[in-house]
């Protein structure tokens, strides 16, 4: 760092300046930014395809769009939401941000690798929205890439499929880094039970992200090889079988559930002591129960395929290991209510997210439950029941979480502060207009309304129209949040190093941090959440 | 860039252990053929044990043996640059290269006998055959040919480590590069090993 006196104190965001500084960086806290800018795009991309598909469904019969526009909008909502908001999500943002942060690093195990990831990332990103673009012939797959349709419908779906192998490759990578820094750049003194909370979650996320990645990579691969090869591995016809696919597809694609909740666990077990005042309640369960999501989440990807042709024998194991993953699950939603047990609740914005992250992440792990076992499935199956259930995790917990986080960590990225009102006002409208957009969907679900129609028997419109209503004022929410953030990035008020008197390590430096974090590596004395304790330093 | 200060050298247990986590990614990567592999084979027994005899099991142990070979030379180049030998280290590289590419060029005839024999995925040839034989030679490609993808990557790989060591970039106390390449080497080294027996041998 150069030694000119500037009138703010040298940061991370003000020591270099201009757009190639930004590019050409390592700093892991940049590309954190990075990353988040790029996601919240893609994000507000995907949230508007949403909204479209939301009014075609206001009324029966064709509204805006025809049937096709239709199957190409849900199956670019999906590929954009999955592959590269929801599934980097948490981890490649906050995860670079704070990760080394938290532990006392100065930047993670390799920074080069780390940029490189990001580039990697973007490349997927745009050859997956060049694959909805390009010739009119967006894929109409579904996020899923389910076979024989995805290996004959005679659209850019091999383009889609490279997208979404180049961005698992960007995930691999970046959980390798995860890894690699948490085992070796820990501040001395950390051990590992002396690790905070998100940080764990990371760990066990990017354990995920190594080992189930690389199997939906080479299934991409086998269609791409199946279309333009003609391999024929999933093609009955030339002695394939597309339920092998099903499989391939899901031992990543379950597991990637958790690559995405995971890390939102982890940042609510950051919150909920802090606005508390309080130690986390069941420090090792928690531990022990993102490990035990990690394992066992990676054997129940039969559980979506219960009708597609299992033995009986093997639907039962996977009904029961689904049931059993629910247990850490709940393990932790108990401890997030008993850390806030007796503490001294502080009902500021990121708590008001965290626990609508419970009250939402607590309806949609139930309804998995109603998936999850073999008589109620059969019904449920396909049907507007799961689109609900799924959002209930994917943007109830992961969304929610996302939000928290942002609300949590803003002070510190940014050195300012947010409006508390505007930002209670958009939760309002988050809260409200969530629960009314995807709610009515159980019900018209368990009615029999299947999922991917743009059409609709009439004696659905309550429900579909009341979801319809649901979704604009969610959109109205979203607005309110991100122009609350974006406007206070650079005029809020100035925010002090620590806000919300945490006592992970994040909030022991300046706000916005220093370029590379701390001027001394802390020495870690005793466990994470001790507020009774003084602060070192 | 130029004020960032990050130190340029990784330490060494950090990078290696970079590097074995990849090589799991690697091993998970064909372990999605494998099970592939598995399926079909439980599925058509005997068309497996038909269209194995069909491959050459004599050059199949011919390019088994020249990386083995191989293995052991780029181990020995490691060994050779710790010892500051750095002409020795880069000979037994080149030796490395020279079997990779004769591993390349027998590929190359083995793969090119089954297209003039139109044996190959979408050819009415194959199309004529039994599913279980489609099913072998699809793996079969796909197989090898991953394989030869990771081959001409390591290549790739000790060729810029040759040049290092050339220019004493890598040297007797900075070989992270090489002994990272070396072990991508023998992953490629290992996979071909599972992939020779359940190809050519397992009739």
């Amino acid at each position: 760092m150069t030694n000119t006196v500037t009138k703010e104190p040298l940061n991370y965001l003000n020591h270099e300046t201009g757009l190639w500084s930004w590019l050409t960086s390592t700093d892991h806290k940049r590309i954190g930014l990075l990353y988040m800018y790029s996601i919240t795009v893609f994000f507000c991309v995907a949230a508007i395809l949403g909204l479209l598909m939301r009014i075609e469904k206001m009324a029966p019969g064709q509204t805006i769009m025809t049937a096709q526009t239709y199957n190409g909008m849900f199956t670019i909502h999906g590929i954009i939401m999955i592959f590269i908001v929801v599934i980097p999500g948490l981890a490649a943002v906050f995860g670079n941000i704070f990760l080394p942060i938290m532990i006392g690093a100065k930047d993670v195990a390799f920074p080069k690798l780390n940029l490189f990831s990001w580039y990697l990332f973007m490349t997927g990103a745009m050859l997956g929205l060049y694959s909805q673009f390009a010739n009119g012939h967006s894929p109409d797959t579904g996020w899923t890439f389910y076979v024989p349709y995805s290996a004959e419908a005679s659209s850019n779906v091999v383009v889609a499929l490279t997208a979404a192998f180049v961005l698992g490759f960007a995930s691999i990578l970046t959980g390798l880094n995860f890894i690699v820094t948490i085992h070796r750049m820990r501040a001395p003194g950390m051990t590992w039970f002396r690790m905070p909370l998100f940080p764990w979650s990371l760990y066990a996320t990017a354990w995920i992200q190594l080992l189930a990645t690389p199997i939906v990579g080479i299934t991409l691969l086998m269609v791409i090889a199946e279309r333009t090869l003609h391999i024929g591995f999933f093609d009955p016809s030339l002695g394939g079988d597309p339920v092998l696919y099903q499989h391939l597809f899901w031992i990543y694609s379950h597991p990637a559930v958790y690559v995405m909740i995971l890390p939102a666990m982890g940042v609510v077990t950051e919150i909920f002591p802090t606005f508390s005042q309080k130690p986390v309640f069941g420090y090792v369960p928690i531990v022990f129960s993102s490990m035990a999501i990690a394992l066992v989440g990676y054997f129940v990807w039969g559980h979506h395929m219960f009708t597609s042709g299992m033995s009986y024998e093997s639907r039962w194991f996977f009904s029961f290991l689904t049931f059993l993953v629910a247990i850490p699950s709940a393990i932790k939603v108990f401890n997030w209510l008993s850390t806030m047990y007796g503490g001294s609740v502080d009902l500021k914005p990121p708590l008001l997210f965290a626990i609508s992250f419970i009250f939402l992440f607590t309806i949609g792990g139930f309804t998995g439950l109603a998936l999850g076992s073999l008589a109620t499935n059969i019904q449920l199956h396909n049907t507007e029941f799961v689109v609900a259930h799924f959002h209930y995790i994917i943007f109830g917990g992961m969304g929610f979480a996302f939000f928290a986080a942002i609300h949590y960590w803003f002070p510190k990225i940014y050195g300012r502060m947010y409006s508390f009102k505007w930002a209670n006002i958009s939760w309002g409208f988050l809260f409200v207009g969530f629960n009314l957009l995807y709610f009515p969907l159980f019900i018209v679900g368990i009615q029999g309304m299947p999922r991917r129609y743009f059409d609709y028997d009439p004696k659905f419109q309550l429900g579909e129209a009341l979801s319809t209503i649901g979704a604009f004022i969610l959109i109205i929410g979203l607005i309110g949040m991100i122009t609350n953030l974006i406007y206070h990035s650079r005029r809020g008020a100035i925010a002090p190093a620590n806000p919300w008197h945490g006592v992970t390590l994040e909030w022991q430096i300046p706000s916005p941090p220093p370029h590379e974090n701390f001027d001394e590596i802390p020495v870690i004395t005793h466990e994470p959440y001790r507020f009774d304790h003084p602060h070192t330093n | 860039m130029s004020t960032t200060e990050h130190s340029e050298h990784i330490d060494s247990d950090t990078g290696k252990l970079g590097m074995w986590l990849f090589l799991f990614t690697e091993l998970f990567l064909f372990g999605g053929l494998f099970i592939v592999y598995a399926v079909m084979r439980s599925k058509y027994a005997a068309d497996f044990h038909h269209a194995a005899l069909e491959l050459n099991a004599f050059i199949g142990a011919t390019n088994t043996v020249v990386l083995l070979v191989s293995s052991m030379t780029v181990a020995m180049s490691l060994t050779a640059i710790q010892q500051k030998k750095a002409g020795k280290a880069m000979g037994l590289l080149l030796i490395t290269l020279i079997l990779a590419g004769v591993f390349m060029v027998n590929k190359y005839f083995e793969w090119g006998h089954k297209f003039e024999i139109h044996l190959y995925p979408g050819s009415d040839v194959m199309k004529s055959m039994p599913h279980g034989e489609i099913m072998f030679f699809g793996l079969y490609y796909m197989m090898t040919g991953l394989h030869a993808i990771h081959v001409i990557i390591g290549g790739i790989l000790l060729t810029v480590v040759i040049f290092k060591i050339n220019s004493g970039k890598i040297n007797a106390e900075h070989y992270l590069l090489q002994e990272n390449s070396a072990l991508y080497w023998h992953l490629v080294d290992l996979i071909w090993i599972f992939l020779f027996p359940l190809l050519y041998l397992i009739t």
